[in-house]
């Protein structure tokens, strides 16, 4: 098993370092956030949704000759547990491969948590949001949005590795060749990460929707029709 | 489904695919590695320098059989993400709020 993420010596110092504070930044920011994400209920199943990330990333599937692909996890952690806790979920997958499992460098962690947990979660979410802003408001929405997000999230990762590695990649090469192949791939994994991350979210939907952060308005408007509309979860208890 | 029944299973298939199924996984090198290998840009990559680790590229040292040693290791790995993020979540949490039921006059401004 080769589960593969940046390793040390590809992105020069100053880069990785670079990379490093824009990755510190994100996760404070990340856990400002997360705090009206989790409560009592939602922080372990955060928890969760972090072991879950971790476990599907050991499970590298075939995508062409001789290539293999795993799950990111960004736009599945941010759907199920909201953007900010679905940072720090990748976050702490990373943390923990790179330290005990040798998977990711050490001096690249910064470059790996920016690529593979802030971007995914960016656009994946960013899509997820969009897409779910102009279609009905059904679960079968849900898990379609669901798939578009994560299959636009990987070959997104791809691109700003790339261009992190033309700011400071440690061997002379085409840019554009890499460029090409890292996005030809990575669109190649992204619909297995689409097909993981549609097919969680959906099974999820289907037992305990209230439990997914990306479809809290959906359940609210199939469960609570009957009471008088109101803004948040948070506002229903303070107004009452 | 009660909560607690779906974490307990929610948590049961994080286990079976870490510690039986990841077995079965693809060992070709990942997009990012056979791209690497392809354009010449792996050059330089450097050894980890945690390759010493006990869990070092998802097995345990010293478990000969490779079905083991990759699934206790998955295994491993999913205890040490739940307890690390699962705590770091619990930690971070707003808390008081999450039973409706209770009045929480305080939730607004706990929340600013």
């Amino acid at each position: 098993m080769t589960d593969v993420h940046v390793p040390d010596g590809f992105i020069n110092a100053p880069v990785s370092l670079a990379a490093g504070a824009v990755a510190v930044a994100g996760v404070a920011v990340a856990l400002r956030g997360a705090r009206r994400e989790l409560d009592d209920r939602t922080a372990p199943l955060a928890g969760l949704v972090a072991a879950f990330v971790f476990a599907a990333q050991m499970l590298n599937f075939p995508v062409a000759s001789g290539t293999s692909g795993h799950l990111l996890g960004g736009a599945l952690a941010a759907i199920l547990v909201g953007p900010y806790t679905g940072v720090l979920c990748v976050a702490v997958v990373l943390l923990v491969q790179a330290l005990l499992f040798a998977d990711g460098g050490l001096t690249a962690l910064g470059v790996n948590i920016t690529v593979m947990g802030l971007v995914t979660v960016l656009v994946g979410y960013g899509v997820f949001r969009g897409l779910l802003r102009v279609l009905p408001r059904t679960r079968a929405s849900v898990a379609g949005a669901s798939f578009a997000a994560a299959v636009v999230s990987v070959p997104g990762s791809a691109l700003v590795f790339t261009a992190i590695y033309a700011v400071g990649g440690t061997t002379e090469v085409p840019l554009g060749k890499v460029a090409a192949a890292m996005v030809g791939v990575h669109v190649l994994i992204g619909v297995g990460e689409a097909l993981i991350t549609a097919v969680t979210v959906s099974s999820v939907l289907a037992v305990r929707p209230d439990l997914v952060y990306g479809a809290r308005g959906l359940v609210r408007q199939l469960e609570l029709r009957t009471t008088p509309p109101t803004e948040s979860a948070s506002a229903s208890g303070a107004s009452a | 489904m009660t909560t607690k029944r779906f974490f307990a299973a929610f948590l049961l298939v994080s286990l079976v695919l870490a510690g039986i199924v990841s077995f079965y996984a693809s060992a070709h090198p990942d997009g990012l590695e056979k791209v690497a290998e392809d354009k010449g840009f792996n050059a330089k990559e450097r050894d980890h320098s945690m390759k010493d680790s006990p869990l070092a590229d998802y097995g345990v040292k010293g478990v000969g059989d490779a079905r083991l040693s990759g699934g206790l290791s998955g295994v491993i790995g999913v205890g040490v993400v739940l307890l690390a993020g699962g705590g770091l979540f619990w930690v971070v949490r707003r808390r008081g709020s999450s039973a409706p039921a209770a009045p929480a006059p305080s939730t607004a401004s706990q929340d600013a």
